[in-house]
């Protein structure tokens, strides 16, 4: 925090209302620029690509590491470099544009202020990211902050780092399945079945899970939450009350329409491999 | 026991002029990364086709990928503004990613299909033109339509070395196709995809892996409506038969006029024949037997059959397509059976 000085201190109030909404690509890019550093150097720096919302979320999609020098006192960014690689993207996806950069390494440094001075060029709010790779305090870090300049009066200061709440939308990284990304080789890609099979076990497993919780509140072991009480008996009164007849009836037919498509792609294969062979043993003179 | 000289060695000359062995690649391991960059951008383009460059490693058996770059997409410019814009920025990006340490090295490249209908003459051609200059290039496919459904969708294609040099001949008559004993399966062959991580990454993921029992993976997989992915998947499937009958009618157009073709040597032969014999006892020269310059004699061109091959491929592939996903929405029917029997 600064000095109290003769001039009036202006201090930032007020919670800052942006979140920040990251997306696993990003952080997939990080990490390997990370492991794919230079030796020299301990951290990486690299600008984040992404878009604005109206409601004051912003959505980080992308990012590229940049080339910089750090010394204990000195920083050079590589802007043409930046620039360069900026435009590249912009070609591919116009709508991202520069929101902040990324570094690693906990914590914010001193060095940092002057980096996101030069980003505060390029756009109005840059958001910092910072992503723990040395896993301090055993924990994946991921922080992003915004700044604020102090000022004593007219005269800059510092700039004051406000953490800011980040979002992690791991949807693309779901689709893929955490399990192919946690281990370090997956030998086969899950086919489609193998896939079914998981869903089917994980929503066994929660209605086992939740079948025991109303037991357990049955016999008195747990007390009774209205709110789950309330929200358990919504969820199954949305499965459609259908009498049996009718759901047999559209069982039928759903299973019926499968299967014909069924032997039609069947005897479409059949008949290819028939021609194909019929077309071999033709000898056309 | 010993030999008595070792063995002699090889000039320089001799060892460079021996022709390495390319070995097949076995596998392809592509990085969580690209995987990940992959379908991004696939999906963030959709319904346009997108395609990228990968970028990698080539060793021994297997293909690592370990970036990748997405093309801009064209958007209806001149040929040859669109084709040096698109080699600047190939350079360019490669360029840079050169300076923070990634792997510069092409092995291929990656387009995002609908409904698994790829194969066409294009990506033939891309992919020898790629082969001249990589000796293993691959090409990844990915369609995120059917990633919707809660499959992952991601192949590695390469064109089979038969298929190759067949291709480089130009020639697709039945005879030449007999003789190499290839079918339409033989023109593509698919390589099993590996994913491969850094230790950091997956100690990363190790730790965000969201806590819900149920990812919105599972979600999109239980979902029951099966219509409209069959109806879009037969859709396609009728176009390709009429795609197909079209090419049994240009052969059998073919096929009727080389024998009527010959149907008209035999009986100008027989002509010819006849006047020979005449002219022999009337003591005259018998004329040639043969006649090059008459029409009638004009070989007629074979119709390609690549076309036809193609087409009975993409059939087959979206038969497959359909018999996997009927079997999981019979599966999934069953299950709704099951619920509501209790």
């Amino acid at each position: 925090m600064a000095t109290m000085g003769s001039t009036v201190l202006h201090l930032p109030s007020g919670p800052t209302g942006v979140v920040g909404k990251l997306h696993p690509t990003v952080l997939f890019n990080i990490c390997d620029s990370f492991i794919r550093r230079n030796d020299q150097q301990e951290r990486v720096i690299g600008t984040l690509l992404g878009s604005f919302s109206v409601d004051g979320t912003v959505e980080i999609r992308n990012s590229y590491a940049v080339p910089h020098n750090e010394s204990l006192d000195q920083v050079a960014v590589d802007i043409d470099y930046h620039r360069t690689m900026f435009e590249l993207h912009q070609r591919v996806n116009a709508k991202e544009v520069i929101i902040g950069w990324y570094s690693t390494g906990s914590g914010v440094s001193a060095s940092d202020a002057l980096i996101q001075d030069f980003y505060g060029r390029e756009v109005t709010n840059p958001i910092h990211l910072t992503v723990d790779t040395a896993f301090t305090d055993d924990q994946a870090n991921i922080k992003a902050y915004v700044s604020t300049p102090l000022t004593l009066g007219d005269r800059p200061l510092a700039a004051q780092f406000h953490e800011i709440q980040l979002d992690l939308r791991l949807v693309e990284a779901e689709r893929l399945g955490f399990d192919v990304l946690k281990m370090t080789v997956v030998d086969k890609l899950p086919s489609d079945l193998e896939g079914l099979e998981g869903t089917i076990e994980r929503l066994q497993d929660m209605i086992d899970t939740i079948s025991r919780y109303v037991d357990n509140v049955i016999e008195g072991q747990l007390p009774p939450d209205n709110a789950i009480g309330r929200y358990l008996a919504d969820t199954i009164a949305s499965v459609p009350r259908v009498n049996s007849d009718a759901f047999d009836k559209l069982f039928n037919d759903s299973v019926q329409d499968v299967l014909l498509v069924l032997y039609l792609a069947n005897l479409t294969r059949t008949q290819l491999t028939l021609a194909e062979k019929l077309n071999t043993a033709a000898q056309i003179v | 026991m010993a030999d008595g000289n070792p063995p002699p060695m090889r000039s320089f000359a001799q060892a460079a002029s021996t022709e390495e062995i390319v070995v097949p690649s076995r596998v392809v391991q592509i990085d969580g990364l690209v995987a990940l960059k992959i379908i991004k951008h696939c999906k963030e383009c959709m319904p346009a086709l997108v395609t990228g460059q990968l970028l990698g490693l080539d060793i021994g058996s297997i293909l690592e990928v370990t970036n990748c770059f997405p093309f801009p997409s064209r958007g209806g410019e001149e040929e040859d503004e669109v084709e040096a814009d698109g080699a600047n920025y190939q350079l360019e990006m490669m360029r840079c990613l050169r300076e923070v340490n990634v792997d510069n090295n092409t092995v291929g490249w990656y387009q995002s299909t609908y409904m698994g209908s790829f194969q066409t003459v294009e990506l033939i051609e891309t992919f020898l033109n790629y082969q001249e200059n990589i000796k293993r290039c691959v090409c990844i496919i990915y369609d995120p339509l059917r990633s919707g459904q809660g499959v992952l969708a991601l192949k590695a294609l390469k064109l089979s070395d038969a298929f190759m040099e067949l291709y480089r001949t130009q020639v697709f008559t039945g005879e030449k196709l007999r003789e190499k004993n290839m079918t339409w399966k033989d023109i593509f062959e698919e390589i099993p995809v590996k994913i491969s991580n850094s230790a950091l990454v997956s100690a990363l993921m190790t730790e965000l892996e969201s806590d819900a029992p149920a990812t919105q993976c599972d979600f999109d997989r239980l979902v029951l409506s099966t219509n409209p992915f069959m109806e879009k998947n037969l859709e396609f499937l009728i176009e390709c038969m009429d795609d197909l009958s079209m090419e049994q009618q240009k052969f059998q157009y073919y096929y009727r006029n080389l024998s009527r073709q010959q149907v008209q040597q035999q009986a100008w032969l027989q002509k010819r024949r006849a006047e020979n014999a005449a002219r022999r006892l009337s003591g005259e020269e018998p004329l040639p037997e043969e006649d090059p310059n008459n029409p009638i004699f004009k070989p007629l061109l074979e119709p390609s059959r690549l076309d036809s091959y193609l087409i009975t491929n993409q059939i087959a592939n979206y038969c497959g397509q359909v018999n996997g996903f009927a079997g999981q929405s019979l599966s999934k029917m069953y299950l709704m059976d099951a619920f509501h029997a209790d």
